[in-house]
Parts: structure tokens; C-alpha cells; sequence
């Protein structure tokens, strides 16, 4: 009897231990599997679950679209998981490319990333071109080669682009005695980055005091560089961002800039650089649509309408991103639709009205949504067409799988340092030497 | 009843290892009773204890063992975080280019000289607060829990916070300190600065945590010893460094040897404070940590067989460490 109530005690507690290491796998295995297991249980009433992972804001759901999709399709439920920096939300996805686990059904790639997922991960990546509806003439020429594969397979549909203009403050360029129409701006320095520092240098001798002219020395070379076609890889995949005098000049003259004070000392996005916008302490920002967005965030009400938007010298593109279906999604036909449904023409031009993500499809250009579009900051300002015309005069740049690390070097061990007392050379020298030991394998 | 004794009997010895069966006397009853215990009793005697130490050993075998000797194996290696399955032999290489990677060497005196600035003050501090907290004061439970606040913030949360303190142009800090006729400090852009400031959040990270701890052992300090201290006539600044301090002397060691090798871990701090919320720890790498290094070039630059061969040389270090740190204790304990 007692024997027996022993190895009772005993079955009880080996399947409490049991129980709870099962618990404990559980719980890690969740982490993995989840988003997959879900998709085929679907919401309970024969319904397809398609889930996005999304990184940043694209705004999808906030524009709408899903109910609107759900409601053209009733049989389909719409999920996203947001991860809020690319930087982190990367990483997982190439993680979860090499182990084929843990992919949503339609994952969202960053134009600085889409070359090193066109090259590595097409044979796991839907090639895109064959779905019902999808267009090579839908996007921009350079957006669709973007995510295209040597033996001509699109894996990635464009959403937005960021087509870069010069935002500057009106009223702070009257005080300094330069042009405020935004054509004059304009035509002040048209075609060449050497005039745009000259119009600096200009705006800095009556600045209004504790402002410089542009924001930062990052935000300066990252428009030289969005403009170049050939940056830092050339044609045949080889890196040449040291040996390319595009490159060396962009980064020369921004060095210059800096050292005549006529940039400020921050790093863009830091919450210091987030305070200069809310203390008006600069005059011009390299300007994507989505930065106009972004300063509405940080500017206190008194700044809106006080800006304007001009073509920049040279037109250029910064960011913009893809969708991509994995092959080895549960539900990989309906993401296909949702995914071309959700890049085609009419969604784009949705999403600029009301996220200010600019449309990758040229047939957006000419509708409402688009060329009338109004931001606050920019008053009556057609930014619609403004930004419409940089894109269609942006160069189809080469880009490589490791643009990200090269431009961060350039930039934040870079020129930054210039700005911190650092001669050009020096800080030429401790960018390249960070490059290079970051991009040896 | 009685002759379940051999299955619980006490250790033979005092200090011994597990309970020792004593020579069991055959009597005839025992054999019987012996025989009939079913074979399925003494397996579950001879294997139940493996299963239930199991899920430990199973978890750090997948978890612990597992990737230590698969980043063993991958430092060896050129191996691409986008293709981890696709290894290119490269013998040492990975470890002999430590040697003279400039990055690695100026992370590893950051993490040196991070480590002293954070953990020296860090646990002196503690004794001064745990000696005060000793006395009798109003709301004493009130305080200790303050202390341990800190403790129970993320780190993120307050590193974050401690980034706007810290600000250039508009950081508290810096705006203090202007009353005090200092100018404008670049903490972050500035080698010595931008160590202490991240020194300053591990100092107020870990201050309370220790200073409980120390507080612990001194409530454990027999008070008669103090007793005849004061008898002999010592005053409460001799008591402390002639009763408290010898007494506490285990516990000492105890938390010097966790700072260290928390300081040798340094890692979320630096990484927040970041200007650049990248991992290379301020723009000319002036606060990058080991383990910060570690973390860039496997997940930013993707370089996984470097990062893991930084794994292991970082590993190699810590025992070295350790080692000192045993030879150093054993020696106090020598001489005391």
C-alpha cells in the first residue's frame, strides 16, 4: 500500500516535470512556429488568415486598406506584424529566410536590403512578375530592376519611393536675404551640389542666430549620394565606393560644408537632431515626402505653413521598400493577390494621401490623390507634382548588397566627425578603415 | 517501517557525498522481501532520478552546449549570417586576425577601462549605503526599496532616458553643470565622457542591488562583536573598518567577482546610448564594448564565423579572469 502511494507521489511528480519542461519547450517553439501556425487555423470560420511583416510605419492599415480588401474578399482576414526599426526587423527575416520557419506570407524588404534578398534569396522568394495583374510598366523602370534577378525574376513589388526635394523654411530664408518662391530656390542652385553649399554659404553670413543652413552633414551626403548612379558598387557587383570620385567628391564637399559650420552637428533621427526641428535651428532638410511627415511630428504648431519645397539640384531617391511572398507561406496564391493588390496604382496613391508614402507607379502621378495633395507644413504647396518630377528625374542606381553598412559608415564614422572638430582627411580615413573591416567576411 | 531506513539513511559522514547504502544484513525476511520488489521498483529507483534532472540537462544541452561548440565550429569557418549553411574552411584565420584587428583590441580596453570606471565606485557606493542603511532609521524598508528600483528598470528604458540627460545641447546635465561655470560637455562624442556617462547608467543600475546584498551580510555581523569594540573604546569609524569590514570580506569577493564578469558583459547600455543606434558604439567606436563588437559583426555585418571566433577569444579572456581572480582571493584569504 504504501509502496504504491510512493509511486503515485512519484507519476504525479514526473508529470509535473514533465509538464512543465513540455511548457518550457513550448514556449520557445512558439517563438519560431506561431505567425505559420496561425495561418492555417484562420479566424474560426473557414476564413484565410494572410499575415505581413512590416517594419517601420507603411501604414496599411491605418489607410484602410485591409478592411477594404477583407470587404472585397470576404473569405480573407488581414494581419500585420509591425517590428518598429528595420535594423532589428532585418535581421529576423534573413534568419528566417535560411531556415525556411517562422515567414509570414508576405514580408516587407527596404530598398537597402533588396539587393543582398535579390541575390541570396530568390530561389525562396515567389517570383512576382508572373501574377495576374502585375506589370513591369506599373512601377518606375530603376524600382522594378531593383528587385529583379539577374536571370529575370521579380521578387519584390514596389510601394513607396522616396524621391528627394529640398524642404526649406520661408520665413528663415527671407531673414538671411535669400529667395523665397520656390522656383527662385530652385533656380539658386540647379544642377550642381557646389551651388546648393554656395547658397549655404550665402544663408550662413545673415543667418538668424544659433540656425545653420542645412540640418545635418548625413542628411547633406546621403542626397549627394541618392543621386549618383554609380555610388558604391559598379556595374559588375564589385565594391568601388573608395576608388569612385563621385563618392570621394560627395563626401569632400560635405566635409567642407561642415567645417564652415554650415550644417549642424547632429545625427539625423537622434532625439537631439529631433530637438533642432522643434527649435527651428535649421533651414533646409534634404527632403523625402515621408520627412515631411516626420517633421510635422517634431515641429511645435508655429511652424506649420512656414515651409516650401524645391527641387533639389540633382534629383535623387532616399528609401522606399518591396513585398515579397516566401515560397514557403501557407497561404501563397492569396498572397499574391493581396500583395500585387496592394502595390497597384489606386492603394499607392491612397497610401501617399494619407501616409505620405510616395507612389513607386507612374500611373499614380496623375491621379487626385496625388497631385492634390496639400501637407500642412507646406501650406498650398503642390508637393504631389514636385515630388512626381524628382522621381521620374531620379538615375537608376546600381545598389548593392552591403549599401546600408557603406552609407552608415560614410555618414555616422564619417563626416559627422567633422562636425566635432576632425579634419576631412582624418575623418575620411576612420570611415574607410570602419567600412572595410565591416564588410571583410 | 524500520527497514526502509536503507533507503534514507543519512550521509555517513558529515560533508560526505550522497547517502552511502550500509552493508545490508541478509537475514532471511530481507531476502524474501527483496525478491519481490518487482524489477520494475529498481528501475524506477536506478533511472527516476535521471528523468528528473533531465530537463535541465536538456535545455542547456540545446540551449548552452549545443551553440557553444556550433560556435566553436563556425569560428573556424567563413561563414555568412545569410548563409549559414554554407561554411568555407578557414582554419585560425578567424582568431589570427584578432591579433591585429584594431577594432577588437580598442573594444577590449573599452571594456577594461568601462568595467573599473562602473564597478569601482559602483561598489563603494553600496558599502556607504548599505552602512547608513544599517543604522536605525525612520521608513528603512521604504529606502531599500527605492534602492532596488533601479534594478527593476529595463535597461532600455533607462538608458534611453539617460541619453536625454546626457544631451549636448540640451541635456540636463549639462545644463547643471553650466551652473557650476563648466561648459558645454560632448558626452557622447567624446571619448572620456561618453565612458563615463555609460558608466554612470551601470553604476546606477547595479548600486542598489549590491548595497542590499552588502546590507544582507552586515544584519548578519553578531552584535556583540561591536559590543566589545565599543567597549575596547572604538569609534563607530573604527568599528567599520575593524569589525564590519573583516566580516563582510566574503561577500565582498562575492560581488566583486559578479562585477566583473558583468563588466566583462557590457553590452545594452553601450548600445542604447549610441547616437547612431548602431552597434559600433559612437562614431569613432569610443564606447564599444567587446561584447558590442561581438554583436556587430555577427547580426549587423552579418559576419557570423568572425563574431564567433570573438565569442570564444572573449571566453578564453573570461578565464583568464577568472583564474586571477581565484589566485587573488585565495591569497586574502592566506593572509587573513
Amino acid at each position: 500500500m504504501r509502496a504504491r502511494t510512493r509511486s503515485a507521489h512519484r507519476t504525479v511528480a514526473f508529470a509535473a516535470v514533465a509538464a512543465l519542461g513540455a511548457g518550457l519547450l513550448a514556449g520557445c517553439a512558439n517563438d519560431s512556429g506561431g505567425s505559420s501556425g496561425s495561418s492555417d487555423t484562420g479566424g474560426g470560420k473557414g476564413k484565410t488568415t494572410i499575415t505581413l511583416g512590416l517594419f517601420g510605419a507603411f501604414g496599411y492599415k491605418e489607410a484602410g486598406l485591409y478592411t477594404e480588401y477583407e470587404k472585397l474578399h470576404p473569405n480573407i482576414d488581414i494581419q500585420e506584424n509591425t517590428i518598429e526599426r528595420n535594423e532589428n526587423y532585418y535581421p529576423a527575416l534573413v534568419n528566417h529566410l535560411t531556415t525556411n520557419s517562422g515567414l509570414q506570407d508576405i514580408q516587407a524588404v527596404e530598398v537597402s536590403n533588396i539587393a543582398e534578398v535579390t541575390s541570396t534569396f530568390a530561389n525562396k522568394l515567389v517570383d512576382l512578375s508572373k501574377v495576374s495583374g502585375v506589370q513591369k510598366s506599373g512601377w518606375l523602370d530603376w524600382k522594378w530592376q531593383q528587385a529583379t534577378t539577374k536571370d529575370g525574376q521579380t521578387i519584390g513589388l514596389g510601394t513607396d519611393i522616396g524621391p528627394m526635394a529640398i524642404c526649406y523654411r520661408k520665413d528663415m530664408f527671407q531673414q538671411a536675404g535669400l529667395p523665397t518662391d520656390r522656383e527662385a530656390v530652385g533656380r539658386l542652385w540647379a544642377g550642381s551640389w557646389d551651388k546648393f553649399v554656395k547658397a549655404g554659404e550665402q544663408y550662413q553670413k545673415k543667418a538668424p542666430s544659433g540656425s545653420t543652413f542645412m540640418d545635418s552633414p548625413g542628411g547633406l551626403l546621403n542626397a549627394m549620394l541618392g543621386s549618383l548612379s554609380t555610388r558604391f558598387y559598379d556595374s559588375s557587383g564589385k565594391v568601388v565606393y573608395k576608388t569612385n570620385p563621385a563618392v570621394k567628391a560627395a563626401f569632400d564637399l560635405t566635409a567642407k560644408a561642415a567645417q564652415e559650420g554650415l550644417v549642424g552637428s547632429q545625427t539625423q533621427f537622434q532625439p537631439a537632431w529631433d530637438q533642432t526641428i522643434s527649435n527651428s535651428k535649421f533651414a533646409a532638410v534634404s527632403c523625402p515626402p515621408w520627412m515631411l511627415g516626420y517633421i510635422k511630428g517634431k515641429s511645435k504648431p508655429d511652424a506649420a505653413g512656414k515651409w516650401d519645397v524645391a527641387a533639389a539640384p540633382q534629383a535623387g531617391n532616399w528609401g522606399g521598400s518591396f513585398l515579397t511572398v516566401p515560397k514557403s507561406g501557407k497561404n501563397v496564391t492569396e498572397a499574391e493577390k493581396l500583395a500585387a493588390w496592394l502595390t497597384a496604382p489606386a492603394q499607392q496613391a491612397k497610401l501617399f494621401s494619407v501616409q505620405g508614402s510616395f507612389p513607386s507607379s507612374p500611373a499614380a502621378y496623375t491621379m487626385s490623390a496625388v497631385t492634390g495633395a496639400r501637407n500642412e507644413m507646406t501650406g498650398d504647396t503642390p508637393i504631389g507634382t514636385i515630388f512626381a518630377t524628382a522621381a521620374k528625374g531620379s538615375p537608376v542606381q546600381i545598389i548593392g548588397p552591403k549599401d546600408q553598412i557603406i552609407q552608415q559608415g560614410l555618414t555616422d564614422n564619417g563626416v559627422i566627425l567633422v562636425t566635432k572638430g576632425k579634419s576631412p582627411a582624418e575623418a575620411w580615413t576612420t570611415a574607410t578603415k570602419t567600412i572595410d573591416n565591416n564588410l571583410e567576411k | 517501517m524500520a527497514t526502509r531506513h536503507d533507503t534514507a539513511a543519512p550521509p555517513a559522514k558529515e560533508g560526505g557525498a550522497a547517502p552511502v547504502r550500509p552493508p545490508a544484513v541478509v537475514t532471511e525476511a530481507e531476502q524474501r522481501r527483496r525478491t519481490r520488489l518487482s524489477r520494475r521498483w529498481r528501475r524506477d529507483m536506478r533511472w527516476s532520478p535521471y528523468a528528473f534532472v533531465s530537463p535541465f540537462f536538456l535545455l542547456f544541452i540545446a540551449f548552452g552546449l549545443f551553440p557553444l561548440i556550433y560556435t566553436g565550429w563556425a569560428s573556424l569557418h567563413t561563414v555568412e549570417l545569410t548563409a549559414p549553411t554554407d561554411m568555407q574552411w578557414a582554419g585560425l584565420r578567424n582568431y589570427t586576425r584578432i591579433f591585429d584587428d584594431d577594432f577588437f583590441w580598442n573594444a577590449a580596453r573599452n571594456t577594461l577601462t568601462i568595467g573599473i570606471i562602473s564597478t569601482v565606485p559602483q561598489l563603494m557606493m553600496a558599502l556607504g549605503l548599505a552602512h547608513i542603511l544599517n543604522y536605525r532609521l525612520r521608513a528603512s524598508i521604504f529606502y531599500r526599496v527605492v534602492m532596488l528600483a533601479p534594478y527593476a528598470t529595463s535597461i532600455a528604458a533607462a538608458s534611453l532616458v539617460f541619453v536625454l540627460l546626457f544631451g549636448r545641447d540640451y541635456g540636463m546635465v549639462n545644463w547643471a553643470l553650466h551652473f557650476a561655470g563648466i561648459g558645454r560637455i560632448d558626452w557622447q562624442n567624446d571619448k572620456w565622457p561618453s565612458q563615463i556617462a555609460v558608466s554612470a547608467i551601470i553604476v546606477w543600475r547595479w548600486t542598489g542591488y549590491n548595497a542590499l546584498i552588502y546590507l544582507a551580510a552586515m544584519q548578519a555581523i553578531p552584535q556583540d562583536l561591536y559590543e566589545s569594540a565599543a567597549l575596547d573604546g572604538a569609534s563607530r569609524r573604527q568599528q567599520f573598518f575593524h569589525v564590519t569590514l573583516p566580516q563582510l570580506r566574503p561577500t565582498i569577493l562575492f560581488t566583486c567577482v559578479v562585477s566583473t564578469i558583468g563588466a566583462s558583459q557590457v553590452f545594452g547600455e553601450p548600445l542604447l546610448f549610441d547616437a547612431n543606434k548602431g552597434a559600433s558604439g559612437g562614431a569613432e567606436h569610443q564606447f564599444q564594448t567587446l561584447g558590442l563588437y561581438l554583436y556587430e559583426q555577427g547580426w549587423v555585418n552579418q559576419h557570423l564565423g568572425r563574431a564567433s571566433a570573438i565569442a570564444w577569444t572573449m571566453f578564453l579572456i573570461l578565464i583568464v579572469i577568472g583564474i586571477v581572480n581565484y589566485v587573488i582571493s585565495r591569497r586574502l584569504r592566506a593572509s587573513s
